[in-house]
């Protein structure tokens, strides 16, 4: 094998920005190598520059805006950096060829799946007509696509995020590439879906001897994927080894921090006797499916079906379950921002029948913090100013200096300097602004929070740091939690009781102890797998 | 790809520690006003319309019929903004003075006053009365011996050292052609302004209403706009025409009655784009009324679709207004209009300035317009300002 070059060889490869005059290093002299047939995994949070090193191996980035002052990769012992487009076109999609996170994007609606793949064979192969069809249906049903003749025809919109992930899998292995680099696979998918492309990935990776570069935040995926590590952080490589020695024995602090970091500590065990602050019965939200000239009602697609929910002073209840089970429906069901039937109690309150007027001066005791701190905060106004409007609105009568106090207050409740009331949403990060939007509900002083998946778009050290505030703040405000999450990991984390919901109905119901050590149904059981262990379960437990 | 430049904002907030007061024009807009500059033609064609913009509109003062100032037995007359019957100057007459007149003009200096008179001697309205040719009188320095000598023989004002200037000719009736245009343009402008801010006003209301709250209202809504557009626009403002004279304002009324409808569907689409985000449904759960969501929160999105059109919805108010005076339906004869201008230039082929003069001056504004709405829509594009 040594006669053999290396596959990929970066060396000390520097990736600048330039916007104006202004320039910034993304990348720093990194080097790093993979051999054929490896795993290689680039961790590191978000900002990190693992997606910009990655794409500048095929010169993907956004030239001449990027450049790079230096350094070089060499793929088969050519140097890739400065190759002319004919020769880049060569490597790309041929030798190596790439999937990235977001599979809603990353196909084009209009086309039909067949002519995707298609694409890339006929272009890089030359391999058209009959053949090529051959060639689709064998590769659709190696990534594990049922009825693939069938699926032939399909559009993008009608495949579900596991089956479009799997499609694009297809795609980038149709040409037996030699290294294929994944870009956060399976970010945006769901936690049982999650694990079942991985499974994909690894038992694909046997099968053509493929090398594999993976990108990834989530140590999880690391440890059950990759034989060797880099971990980056500010756009340099600070600790590098193989996969066991860099989770047994981590050097660097960064690394140690990254590792340390995965949400644990427990809720407080449930109490029985607290009082209920929320509490629904029956609750349905169905969706009338309406068809015909006369758009008469044919059906309902039941978001949620018949659900009881119960959450009692100082206390979090857990919703958990696949994306599209009703979860987010529910929530806003509870606090009447879309309608619904079956009573809806609130400290004793039927809130189910108030129009919004009436329901305008409870808005202050029921607040929600939503999953995207980039979506959830208005980008055109300051932080104060975001802080403030609930309380212009429900508290018109205080004096601006109270509310600048109460806004500083909050602030400084969720571990934000009060000095930042000035600055836009723009300027912080991730973290930062889900506290931001933290901020906002604890300013109303409310009694019963909904938080609505709200560590699922964080990094996971930053997943840690929420957590720990939520739960520091309950304790301190006695806060009732309606927490919202796929992610078990979080769940366990901050739940006395948790409600497994499938389909909108109620799959499993208890205390969270119970549920996590003796699961009931084999759908909870399936989550619980896939969450903690990265396993898919065989039986069709769970959807694709 | 907005992570690197995410990062290094943050470390530099988070290096120096002390809280930035608030900009007075925000980061983005500065980058856009750079983008914006960057385009240095739709830059230049800002300054050089503003330039002639403002010039126009203190027309008054640069093409008119009566001096600015006129000093008279030591008191001080201002004949632009006030009307003097002719007896204040010792004349007959109690209406108001015509200081075009070479009897007032006497009148005035004989008693050792003075006239501080505009550069152009000539208002919109104002006929020469001294001409060297039939109308339309040629530019004065295009004027050869031989017009001169004919003037003389057909009694017309000899081509002495007392014959006024036209720069740019009379047109058929003999009213000067620069007085005319500098006022045209100011009309045309303001008119295209006013038509401009009411539609987008008016647009942007309507499409908010649909975009935000969907459903029923979009769709009767949408469906009513869809049957107002089929309403043929010229023969209502025909009919309209033949009952009432149209003004400036009843003209502008009618425009506008057709012209709001073409920025609900960007006002429309943003809003229900943004409707679903997460901070509307955040504001909804604080307890914000409607009203409160859609100007704080929506509205924002949708000015910068708004604004990107606005130049271009100008240049489209100026260009109907031209071609409505152009067919005879729009301002009331006599005033100063483009179109009518360029009427005549169709009329009277013989006198080539006139309709040389229009094209150049309606081709003129309306390139600057569109160079200018070109820099704008640089600037706001986000694929341009957000890298």
């Amino acid at each position: 094998m040594n006669d053999r070059p290396t596959l990929l060889s970066v060396e000390r490869l520097c990736v600048d920005f330039n916007a104006g005059d202004k320039v910034t290093t993304a990348v720093k002299d990194i080097s790093f190598e993979i051999d054929h047939g490896e795993t290689l995994a680039l961790v590191g949070e978000s900002g990190s520059g693992k997606t910009v090193s990655a794409l500048s191996i095929l010169q993907l980035l956004p030239y001449p805006a990027a450049s790079h002052p230096g350094g070089a990769i060499y793929f088969k012992g050519e140097n890739l950096l400065g190759l002319p487009p004919d020769g880049l076109r060569h490597v790309r999609g041929n030798q190596i060829s790439m999937i990235f996170q977001e599979p809603m994007t990353s196909l084009n609606p209009l086309h039909t799946i067949e002519r995707q793949i298609a694409e890339v064979l006929s272009i890089h192969k030359g391999i058209t007509g009959e053949k090529a069809r051959a060639r689709v249906i064998d590769l659709l049903t190696k990534v594990g696509i049922q009825n693939a003749e069938e699926r032939l025809g399909s559009y993008p919109h009608q495949l579900s995020g596991g089956q479009r992930q799997r499609v694009m899998i297809a795609m980038a292995l149709a040409n037996e590439p030699d290294l294929l680099i994944a870009d956060e696979p399976t970010t945006a998918l769901d936690v049982t879906i999650q694990a079942q492309i991985l499974e994909l990935l690894l038992q694909l990776k046997a099968e053509f001897n493929m090398a594999m570069l993976l990108i990834t935040h989530d140590l999880g995926i690391v440890r059950k994927m990759a034989d060797r590590v880099c971990v980056m952080h500010q756009g340099s490589i600070v600790e590098r080894g193989k996969t066991t020695e860099i989770f047994e024995n981590p050097r660097n602090d960064y690394t140690k921090h990254l590792i340390g970091s995965e949400p644990k500590g427990s809720p407080p065990p449930a109490d029985v006797t607290a009082k209920t602050i929320l509490k629904t019965d029956d609750l349905k939200v169905w969706f009338p499916i309406k068809r015909g000239f006369l758009r008469k009602t044919v059906g309902h697609v039941k978001a949620v079906d018949g659900v009881d929910v119960d959450v009692k002073e100082g206390q979090t209840l857990g919703v958990v379950g696949e994306s599209g089970s009703g979860k987010t429906t529910l929530g806003q069901a509870i606090l009447r921002l879309i309608s619904s039937e079956g009573p809806i109690v609130y400290l004793g309150e039927r809130i189910d029948g108030y129009n919004s007027k009436q329901m305008r001066p409870l808005r202050k005791d029921l607040q929600i913090v939503f999953q995207d701190p980039y979506g959830s905060l208005s980008p055109r106004m300051s932080i104060g100013q975001i802080i403030e409007e609930g309380l212009l609105i429900q508290n018109p009568d205080i004096s601006s200096e109270d509310r600048i106090a109460r806004v500083s207050r909050a602030l400084d409740e969720v571990g934000l300097d009060p000095n930042v009331r000035d600055r836009y949403p723009h300027e912080f990060s991730g973290g930062q602004r889900q506290r931001i939007a933290i901020a906002r509900a604890l300013v109303l002083e409310p009694k019963f929070l909904i938080l609505d998946e709200p560590t699922s778009a964080l990094d996971v050290s930053v997943q840690a740091q929420i957590v720990d505030l939520l739960r520091d703040l309950q304790k301190r405000h006695k806060l009732a939690y309606l927490f919202i999450s796929h992610d078990l990991k979080v769940v366990r984390a901050l739940a006395n009781s948790i409600l497994v919901l499938r389909h909108g109905k109620v799959v499993e119901q208890g205390p969270s102890q119970e549920v996590f050590a003796n699961p009931r149904t084999d759908y909870t059981k399936a989550l619980l797998a896939a969450a903690f262990e990265l396993e898919t379960t065989p039986a069709d437990a769970v959807s694709t | 790809m907005d992570a690197p430049t995410d990062v290094s904002v943050t470390e530099e907030i988070a290096a120096k520690g002390i809280p930035r007061p608030r900009p007075w024009v925000s980061a983005l807009n500065k980058r856009r006003w750079q983008t914006f500059k960057a385009n240095r033609r739709g830059y230049w064609s800002l300054w050089i319309f503003l330039i002639l913009f403002v010039i126009s509109l203190f027309a008054e003062f640069i093409a008119n019929d009566k001096p600015i100032l006129i000093e008279y037995e030591g008191r001080y007359y201002w004949p632009v903004f006030q009307a003097y019957p002719e007896t204040d100057f010792g004349g007959i007459f109690e209406t108001e003075a015509d200081y075009r007149d070479p009897v007032v003009q006497e009148l005035i200096t004989e008693k050792g006053g003075w006239m501080l008179w505009p550069p152009i001697r000539f208002s919109y309205n104002t006929q020469n009365k001294n001409p060297p040719m039939a109308f339309p009188v040629k530019p004065t320095w295009l004027l050869s011996d031989k017009d001169c000598e004919l003037a003389v023989e057909k009694g017309f004002h000899p081509c002495d050292a007392n014959l006024e200037w036209n720069w740019l000719g009379t047109d058929d009736q003999g009213r000067d052609v620069i007085a005319r245009i500098i006022y045209g343009f100011r009309i045309s402008v303001l008119f295209g302004l006013v038509l401009t801010i009411f539609s987008t006003i008016i647009g942007v209301a309507a499409g908010a209403i649909q975009g935000y709250f969907g459903g029923w209202t979009d769709l009767l809504f949408q469906r009513f706009i869809e049957i107002w557009t089929s309403v043929p626009q010229l023969y209502l403002l025909i009919i309209v025409a033949a009952v009432i004279e149209p003004n400036f304002w009843i003209l502008l009324g009618i425009l506008l009655a057709f012209s709001w409808v073409a920025l609900v569907g960007v006002v429309r689409a943003e809003f229900l784009r943004a409707r679903n985000f997460e901070y509307v449904t955040a504001a909804r759960a604080l307890g914000l009324p409607n009203a409160k969501i859609i100007f704080k929160h929506l509205l924002p999105n949708a000015m910068v679709a708004t604004l990107t059109f606005m130049p271009f919805i100008l240049n489209g108010s100026i260009t109907t207004l031209t071609s409505l005076d152009f067919l005879g339906f729009g301002l009331p004869p006599g005033s100063p209009s483009l179109g009518e201008l360029l009427a005549q230039g169709k009329d009277n082929l013989q006198a080539p300035w006139l309709g040389l003069t229009a094209f150049f001056v309606i081709a003129i504004m309306l390139s600057l317009l569109i160079f200018v709405g070109e820099a704008v829509r640089d600037a706001l594009d986000p694929r341009k300002t957000l890298t």
